[in-house]
């Protein structure tokens, strides 16, 4: 499903942000990347949406080479992947319904398509009620959902979720890990970034840990240790 | 994906865009109103210059009829045999349209009616001191020199007198007043194209999350430009019609004003109103339109390296 190999970004200004990375994601997998501020977990999420485009290696996404494509078929791809960030990305002067029909209308969905996909899309994160309301009236973890339903609403096969409880506190973040378990248990791909240690620890998901630009370790049922390990180095 | 539903979903993601551009139209309609000004003062300074410009054709063309005659006078002595060799002569030349004669009797004659009231002065004349002349017309007033050195030279011809002096250098003059509208549009409209650019910059800025979503869910760069293409196009629209309305009412009303005041003889020259509309609409609402659409895809060039 999504394959990086041999992977190395620098960046205009030198910085070695991914070195040699391999990574390899299959099919209906729920998938962590953990590491600190700056260790390359953007960089990765970036690569994929095409935002950056990497200085070697090459990143396969549904079995095509995404660094071969090129300008006009970029919206394309994107439209494969669903995207959750930290920061929510809603429109302020659009009803919660129409943040969500949004992601239709620009490609063109009929009408009847639309009502049919955003309630549905709307009552998988649970705001099936609050489908009038502005972003305004909603809480952080309700803007969160929105986001999801936004992502989810055109059914991609991959979520990408970018530290998506990084504004949220405990409880909301919970539920929104809900969320996304629920919409991995349907078959999506969820590859989400994050530093939410105890999510990571409790959740028993697979954990690629990212530090300096290189993967240091992929464990299926892992934790966050990240922490940890940089504590045992001060001892 | 069969034909039939692409289409409807073009058509769809279409009415999409035509529908963003008029909503962000509204909502940035103060600097819209900025927009249109100077896109309807360009146009407007445009319509002058080219009234201006068509006035001064109809001046050269008028005055090319009119004085596109050479005057040809002729030595008194000279015989009819020669008279009529001579007038073979310039008339079997390439340029020359018709050659008419003259007697000096005849340009006495004209010359009194010319002078009216005055005329009497005339009547002291012990003899007519006029020559006799051809006039001739040549077919283009550029052959004007060519005819008269080969006419100069020949035997019994005294003088010549024409006019391309005069026409000369009012084609240069026509030429210098066009370059310099053209200059002046030309400045007028980097302007308004710049000021148009400015506005939706603004609109762009103030909708950059919006485009950075759409970018996100898979929007198509013509999708997020089309809106902004539309609502240039629109001020521009705008601004074309606001124009013709001015240009061609400000100009029914000056030219009937003119015509009215006795200066009949100066409205000859100017191009008459009704046969403007029709050009001038078709010239600014493309004109209008082209400002809009560049001013918008120069604010945007920058934005959508995303």
């Amino acid at each position: 499903m999504i394959r990086f190999i041999d992977i190395t970004k620098v960046y205009k200004n030198g910085v070695k942000a991914l070195s040699n990375v391999d990574l390899n994601i299959g099919k209906g997998e729920f998938v962590f990347i953990v590491g600190a501020s700056g260790a390359g977990k953007s960089t990765l999420i970036k690569l994929l949406l095409k935002e950056i485009e990497p200085t070697e290696g090459s990143i396969y996404l549904n079995g095509e080479d995404i660094t071969q494509v090129r300008g006009r078929r970029v919206p394309h791809i994107r439209r494969n992947v669903g995207t959750v960030f930290q920061d929510f990305r809603l429109l302020p002067n659009r009803t919660v319904y129409e943040n969500v029909s949004f992601a239709l209308e620009i490609i063109g969905a009929s009408r009847r398509d639309i009502s049919r996909k955003v309630p549905s899309a709307l009552n998988m994160v649970g705001l099936g009620s609050k489908a009038y309301c502005y972003p305004d009236e909603l809480s952080g973890g309700e803007h969160q959902r929105v986001a999801i339903s936004r992502a989810i609403v055109n059914n991609p096969p991959i979520l990408i979720a970018d530290e998506p409880t990084g504004n949220l506190d405990p409880d909301t973040s919970w539920d929104i890990m809900d969320v996304l378990l629920d919409i991995n248990r349907r078959g999506t791909t969820v590859l989400m970034a994050t530093h939410a240690r105890e999510i990571v620890n409790t959740m028993k998901q697979r954990v690629v840990a990212i530090e300096a630009g290189r993967i240091i370790r992929d464990e299926q049922r892992g934790v966050y240790e990240h922490e940890v390990s940089h504590i045992e180095e001060h001892i | 994906m069969n034909s039939g539903v692409y289409m409807s979903m073009k058509f769809r993601i279409l009415k999409n865009i035509f529908r963003q551009g008029l909503q962000s139209m509204w909502r940035n309609r103060g600097m819209g109103l900025a927009s249109i000004t100077s896109i309807t003062a360009v146009l407007v300074i445009l319509g002058l210059v080219l009234i201006m410009i068509l006035s001064i054709n109809n001046v050269v063309v008028e005055a090319k009829n009119k004085f596109d005659e050479i005057q040809v006078f002729l030595e008194d002595d000279i015989s009819t045999d020669e008279l009529h060799r001579l007038e073979d002569t310039i008339r079997n030349s390439e340029e020359v349209l018709s050659v008419m004669y003259q007697t000096k009797d005849q340009a006495l004659e004209i010359m009194k009616e010319e002078w009216q009231e005055d005329s009497y002065l005339l009547e002291g004349l012990e003899e007519n001191p006029l020559p006799n002349a051809f006039k001739v017309k040549v077919k283009d007033i550029e052959y004007s020199d060519l005819v008269v050195d080969r006419v100069k030279e020949l035997e019994g011809v005294e003088d010549i007198v024409y006019y391309k002096d005069i026409i000369d250098r009012l084609v240069l003059f026509a030429g210098y007043i066009r370059l310099g509208g053209l200059a002046i549009i030309g400045i007028l409209m980097i302007i308004s194209i710049f000021i148009i650019s400015n506005t939706i910059k603004i609109t762009v800025s103030a909708r950059k999350n919006e485009i950075g979503i759409m970018k996100y869910v898979g929007a198509t760069n013509g999708y997020i430009r089309g809106p902004f293409i539309i609502e240039g196009v629109l001020f521009g629209l705008i601004g074309a019609i606001l124009s013709v309305l001015v240009v061609n009412y400000g100009y029914q009303y000056f030219f009937n004003a003119v015509s009215d005041q006795l200066y009949v003889l100066f409205t000859i020259y100017l191009v008459p109103p009704t046969s403007l509309v029709k050009d001038i609409s078709i010239i600014f609402a493309a004109m209008g339109m082209g400002i809009g659409a560049l001013g918008s895809l120069l604010s945007l060039k920058r934005f959508l390296n995303v």
